[in-house]
């Protein structure tokens, strides 16, 4: 089953769900606003992550400083058997 | 200890990479003792002078470790890959970036995960604990944090890091997803992970660093974040 289809039936069966709610107990107002709450708490949710992704992203100085000594390895030893690694 | 009776060929695209093929293929070969390997370079006609740095390569380690297998001018990464795979004689291929952004001391631990578990593919993953980035400005890694977000609520991939580009894949696996994907790009990358995801393969990750490039000029360009979200609609709608 694709993707998406998965997608639409979960979005029917919370249709479904939110059609029985205005039909029964919520009173109608506040059942008709609950795909806006849902959607606001949806959009918060990714924001949130965002932030949250944001502040615990892993950087790594130590691996610049440790790329240099490679590089200066790798330039040496390939020199010394004629490959060109000039700087371009 | 078990040996390991794997052939890996490791697959590098290059365009303009004199310098940095030179210092890959020597990291490679020093982190890669005990390993049965070879590396086949895919340039796309480099006007600065790759090609011949491969071929002096070649001198230093053998013309059967070092493959160059070129093509004329720019032909896109995914048929890079299937260029490449075309000469592959290992059962295990392995992605990689010529730009050291990659680096190859993270190979055995791809090797070790992939023996451990039987995986189908190994992808490297920058966004985890053990993993990172440097030199990322805030508004790249906003961008990336943000993408990253986007694709995870929409795709379910299964995978940490989908535009990651460094990955080891069993290779009838790679000849599998391969030949169902049509993106170009990176788009392409984040294609492969989420079609191999569908098809329930085995799919582990490694934590890698990613060091912003040293030398040389970046492929990327501007128009990124369109084609980011246009990739991204295709993907929900086609896998």
């Amino acid at each position: 089953m694709k993707h998406i289809v998965k997608l639409l039936i979960l979005l029917v069966a919370v249709s479904a769900f939110w059609i029985g709610l205005l039909e029964t107990v919520v009173p109608r107002s506040y059942a008709w606003l609950l795909p806006v709450y849902f959607i606001v708490s949806l959009g918060c949710y990714g924001l949130l992550m965002v932030g949250v992704g944001l502040m615990h992203f892993p950087t790594c100085p130590q691996e610049a400083v440790l790329l240099q000594k490679d590089i200066a390895e790798a330039k040496e030893f390939l020199k010394q058997r004629g490959v060109d690694v000039d700087c371009d | 200890m078990e040996i390991n009776k794997n052939k890996y060929s490791i697959i590098v695209p290059t365009y303009n990479e004199r310098l940095n093929i030179a210092l890959l293929v020597y990291l490679v070969f020093k982190h890669l003792r005990d390993v049965d390997f070879e590396i086949i370079v895919v340039d796309d006609g480099s006007p600065d002078g790759t090609q011949e740095v491969v071929k002096q390569l070649q001198q230093v380690y053998g013309e059967d470790r070092i493959l160059l297998r070129a093509r004329p001018r720019k032909l896109g990464l995914g048929t890079a890959y299937v260029h490449g795979l075309k000469h592959a004689s290992g059962n295990f291929v392995v992605i990689m970036d010529a730009d050291l952004s990659h680096h190859p001391k993270y190979l055995p631990s791809f090797i070790r995960k992939q023996l451990e578990t039987g995986a189908s593919i190994v992808t490297g993953t920058r966004y985890v604990k053990g993993g990172g980035v440097h030199g990322w400005n805030l508004m790249r890694k906003l961008t990336s944090r943000g993408a990253n977000v986007l694709a995870q609520t929409l795709l379910w991939p299964g995978v940490s890091d989908l535009t990651g580009s460094f990955r080891l894949y069993r290779k009838s696996v790679l000849e599998d997803v391969i030949s169902s994907c049509v993106s170009k790009g990176y788009v392409f990358q984040m294609e492969m992970i989420v079609r191999a995801s569908r098809k329930r393969y085995h799919i582990e990750e490694v934590p890698i660093t990613f060091v912003d490039r040293v030398y040389g000029s970046s492929k990327l360009g501007g128009s990124e974040i369109v084609e980011y979200l246009k990739g991204l609609a295709y993907l929900l709608v086609t896998t």
